[in-house]
């Protein structure tokens, strides 16, 4: 099942950078990067829970702000040496608007 | 029998399927054909040429009077349809009403215009037809015309070079950083800009339009939101095209973006197809005319009864303005799984950038030599599996076998009037001809040229051009390069920023051979900082480049809230200050309040969300920010001096004060402290600071170089001085020397144990022109710099970026 949201603007977003959506599950953090794509994932570093959407943003990547771990926007996944992963989220471009897909995220979804 | 065919729309798509039908059924069909353009068919493509003289309308017409004669098509050109009756199968015409079978809707799209005030003066047009295209070459028969693009897309890019090309002076005006942006990465708009201002074409980037100004009822102007104007007798809109959906919406027809068709070109209406611009497939909507051609050919054998299906392919884009040779097909976004092949070459202003996933080519961007273009468009549409050439790919179809890049390929380039060593002023070429006549070493170099005999930061590039002249004959020491994007050191590229004016950082990565499209988190936020100091008033800070303290203006505490500290300064506060501190910490729950070593007050443990409002309180209670966060000036701490203490020598508070409202705000490369003590017994403890002054009763003793964090050091003394004065020009001059000079992230003892005491006496101290020169050049820079960041980010503008986007923790409960 998914359930497409309707969450701001693309324009919200700087470029190359993220905004916070609240979720009774944790803030996940929504990226735009230079090529303005979109994409969603965890705002909680596998490592120390740095909030990841502080982070530099270089491709499809961020760097994480407290310990420089390097996570992939796309796949969630750390990368170099570093091992971890956080959840990601569909979301898409719609007309200019972003669409989360809140399933997982609402309120008695915890599977 | 013939049926009778009608078609809404004498375009390039319709044109294309007219011809496919009467080959495949001729006289099959009566067709009447409408057109609300007072012509029939030519190549809109072509307009640009057009618009910049190369070609005559004659020549782009497509379909001539004489072809619509041949296939006895009713043309009603210059006549608009007004409306569809489809429970009649009727269509409305200016002139009357005609019956159909069939109907063909080819509208193509309307050109947005946006509504800023003034939008309908006179004068302001949108560049889509022969009408547009004449009203710009009619304005470059006016000796001086000016005219005023808004939109660097394709378009737009094209108007500007046509109108230029005409003898207008043109300013193009776009909103994004950079040009082309939905068809190139950031480095190849780059190129593409320095392509159009040496044609002599005006290009502003990152630039909001506010306001089109008018006077009796014409355009003559553009307002900025930065406030600045610029005049103009035309002005062309260029921002994107929207499909044309009027009459298939008016008539009950299925539409979204565009008119809905299925992959045969139907509407929702069996009798009703439509194609071009104006339809909407699978989501997707069309602005290039490769697709149209298929849709052309489906659309003609559905008329046929044939079946017949449209897929979309990937697209290409070039641009049609002489000089300026870029390609780009699919897409070239980075991702999981993706590689990017990325091939530079400065010299000849070449950038290719190629996006691997798998064995196959997903995405190419080019500029400056896409003679390959239509073979990587080909292995992209076809999906080849590349694993095979891919060491090669980057260098074409036609190249077998090849050469690493090579790392002095950026240094190779540069031509031989570029400055290699700043401190002594000597170029490629003098280096080059010491080496031709005799000298081997590094030591033989300097001796004959002084290049890096001084601060030595240049020594990686001396070496460099070196190993060039030499060949194999000369080793170059390993140096860290800069970080994995580059070979080159920071000290290299600092050096090849001033010496070849790179003021953006994509002009930086194109013309230093970066081997990523967009850096990484090393490389961005020290390149923003070289930037931003030896580009000041002209670069324009990233906060995007910047660590998350310096780009909230706050430091991240573990648990993810923020410290908000205010300036105090000289560490001198006064009552109020301290009730609108305890104001603040009361409202906004703030967790710990701490006095830190640098003298002030530090607030714990507050809400990013806050923090804006917390500015402001602090703000309107007289405080800016504290600066805490920032590689830059933190504190001046500063003891008691005459004002209280008996052994004060001088006014170390008052002197204190003084120097931390000349000096902050500036960026450096690492964080920098001071101190100033009233008298050698040091209790500010002013040696082992950055900068710290001991005053004594002839005067003032300047200390540089002291440290106590990770790693402990006292300071050097630099020189003595008398009076206040001094103290404030040598401390700007030494600041300024080593914003110029030192690597990002490196401190100030970590500099001078690189350049030397000896070096830095030298330019400060010894040389008063040098001294003074630092100095301006760091005023200068503080004119950009002291602005407060808290009161420019309560701006609402801003406010909104330290909110979460959304809040799914508001929504009921399902
Ligand atoms: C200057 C310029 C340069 C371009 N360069 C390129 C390029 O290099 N490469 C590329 O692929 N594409 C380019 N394009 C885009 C390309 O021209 C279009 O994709 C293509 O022309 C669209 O074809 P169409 O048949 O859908 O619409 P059009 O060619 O626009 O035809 C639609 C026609 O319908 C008529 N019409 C609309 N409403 C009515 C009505 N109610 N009654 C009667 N008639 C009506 C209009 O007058 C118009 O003549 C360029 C466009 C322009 C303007
Ligand atoms: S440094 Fe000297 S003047 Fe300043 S407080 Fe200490 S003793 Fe007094
Ligand atoms: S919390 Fe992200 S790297 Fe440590």
């Amino acid at each position: 099942m998914t359930d497409w949201t309707d969450i701001g603007a693309l324009t919200d977003i700087p470029e190359r950078g993220a905004r916070v959506v609240k979720t009774h599950l944790g803030c996940v953090a929504v990226f735009r990067t230079a090529d303005d794509e979109v994409f969603a994932i965890d705002d909680a570093c596998p490592h120390k829970g740095g909030p990841l959407s502080e982070g530099i943003v270089h491709g499809r990547s961020v760097t994480c702000p407290l310990h420089n771990m390097v996570l992939r926007l796309d796949s969630g996944v750390a990368q170099g040496a570093d091992e971890g992963a956080v959840n990601t989220y569909p979301v898409r471009v719609e007309g200019g608007r972003i669409m989360l897909d809140t399933a997982r995220l609402r309120r008695g979804q915890v599977a | 029998m013939t049926r009778n065919l009608i078609v809404i729309g004498a375009g390039m798509a319709s044109g294309r399927m007219l011809e496919h039908l009467f080959e495949t059924q001729p006289g099959a069909w009566n067709v009447t054909l409408f057109n609300a353009e007072p012509r029939g068919n030519y190549n809109r493509l072509m307009l640009s040429p057009v618009l910049s003289g190369d070609k005559t309308y004659a020549e782009i017409v497509t379909h001539d009077a004489d072809w619509y004669k041949a296939h006895d098509v009713t043309c009603r050109f210059g006549e608009k349809v007004l409306r569809i009756d489809r429970d009649a199968q009727v269509v409305v015409g200016e002139n009357g009403v005609v019956p159909y079978d069939r109907l063909v809707i080819a509208t193509g799209s309307n050109p947005f215009m946006i509504p800023l005030p003034g939008h309908d003066l006179d004068g302001v047009i949108p560049y889509r037809d022969l009408d547009d295209t004449q009203t710009m070459m009619a304005l470059g028969v006016r000796p001086g015309a000016r005219a005023i693009v808004i939109g660097g897309g394709l378009l737009g890019l094209e108007a500007a070079a046509g109108m230029k090309a005409q003898g207008v002076d043109v300013t193009v005006i776009h909103v994004m950083g950079h040009l082309m942006e939905r068809q190139l990465d950031e480095a190849a708009g780059y190129l593409l800009k320095n392509a159009l201002e040496a044609k002599g074409i005006t290009v502003l980037t990152g630039a909001n339009s506010t306001e089109i100004l008018g006077r009796d009822g014409r355009v003559c102007g553009l307002l900025l939101d930065d406030g600045s104007e610029i005049a103009c007798d035309l002005l062309v809109m260029a921002v994107g095209i929207r499909p044309n959906v009027t009459l298939a919406k008016a008539s009950g027809l299925a539409v979204g973006r565009g008119i809905h068709v299925d992959n045969a070109m139907v509407t929702s209406d069996a009798h009703v197809l439509a194609l071009g611009e104006c339809v909407e497939h699978q989501g997707a909507v069309f602005g290039l005319v490769a697709p149209l051609y298929d849709q052309a050919k489906v659309a003609a054998d559905t008329l046929a009864g044939k079946p017949a299906t449209f897929a979309p392919k990937e697209v290409a884009t070039k641009l049609k303005v002489t000089g300026c040779n870029l390609f780009s097909a699919g897409d070239f976004a980075e991702g999981d799984g993706r590689e990017d092949i990325v091939f530079r070459d400065p010299a000849r202003g070449v950038y290719k950038r190629l996006v691997l996933e798998g064995p196959r080519l997903i995405g190419a961007v080019m500029y400056g030599d896409t003679a390959d273009g239509a073979w990587f468009h080909g292995l992209i549409k076809d999906h080849s599996d590349v694993s095979d050439m891919r060491d090669t790919l980057i260098f074409g179809p036609t190249f077998q076998g090849g050469a690493p890049s090579d790392p002095l390929a950026a240094v190779a380039a540069l031509p031989g009037d570029a400055e290699i060593c700043g401190c002594n002023g000597i170029c490629k070429s003098t280096i080059v001809d010491a080496i031709n006549g005799g000298a081997t070493t590094l030591s033989d170099v300097r001796a004959q040229t002084k290049a890096s005999a001084s601060c030595g930061t240049c020594t990686g590039l001396v070496e460099q051009v070196m190993a060039l002249t030499l060949g194999d004959g000369f080793e170059v020491q390993t140096v860290k390069p800069m970080c994995p994007c580059t070979p080159l050191t920071h000290m290299d590229v600092r050096r090849l920023i001033k010496s070849r004016a790179l003021k953006s950082m994509a002009a930086v990565m194109q013309e230093c051979g970066w081997t990523t499209s967009c850096g990484c988190a090393s490389c961005r936020p020290a390149l923003n900082y070289y930037l931003l100091c030896d580009w000041p008033g002209e670069y324009q800070d990233d906060d995007q480049s910047r660590f998350v303290n310096e780009r909230m203006h706050s430091n991240i505490q573990k648990d993810g809230t923020y410290s908000v500290v205010p300036r105090m300064w000289g560490g001198i506060t006064t009552p109020d200050e301290l009730r609108a501190i305890a104001d603040a910490a009361d409202k906004y729950a703030v967790q710990t309040v701490k006095v830190t070593g640098g003298q002030r007050i530090d607030l714990l443990g507050v809400k990013k969300q806050d923090l804006p409002d917390i500015w402001a309180d602090l703000n309107a209670a007289g405080m800016v920010s504290g600066q805490a966060y920032a590689k830059g000036l933190r504190t001046v701490k500063t003891c008691v001096g005459t004002d209280h203490c008996r052994f004060g020598t001088q006014d170390s508070t008052g002197l204190g004060i003084r120097m931390e409202k000349a000096l902050w705000g500036s960026w450096t490369p690492a964080k920098v402290k001071m101190a100033v003590s009233g008298c050698p017994r040091n209790c500010a403890e002013s040696t082992c600071k950055d900068v710290g002054v001991i005053c004594v009763d002839s005067g003032y003793v300047l200390h540089i170089g002291g440290a106590a964090g990770l790693h402990i050091q006292g300071t050097e003394v630099m020189c003595t001085v008398k009076t206040e004065d001094e103290v404030l020009e040598y401390t700007a001059a030494v600041v300024q020397l080593y914003r110029e000079e030192a690597a990002y992230l490196e401190r100030m003892y970590k500099w001078m144990d690189n350049v030397g005491l000896d070096h830095i006496v030298e330019r400060v101290v010894t040389d008063a022109d040098s001294r003074r020169a630092l100095a301006d050049r760091f005023h200068h820079a503080q004119t950009f710099m002291q602005q407060d960041p808290w009161a420019e980010r309560t701006k609402a503008s801003y406010r909104a970026l330290y909110a979460p986007l959304a809040d799914l923790t508001l929504e009921a409960a399902e």
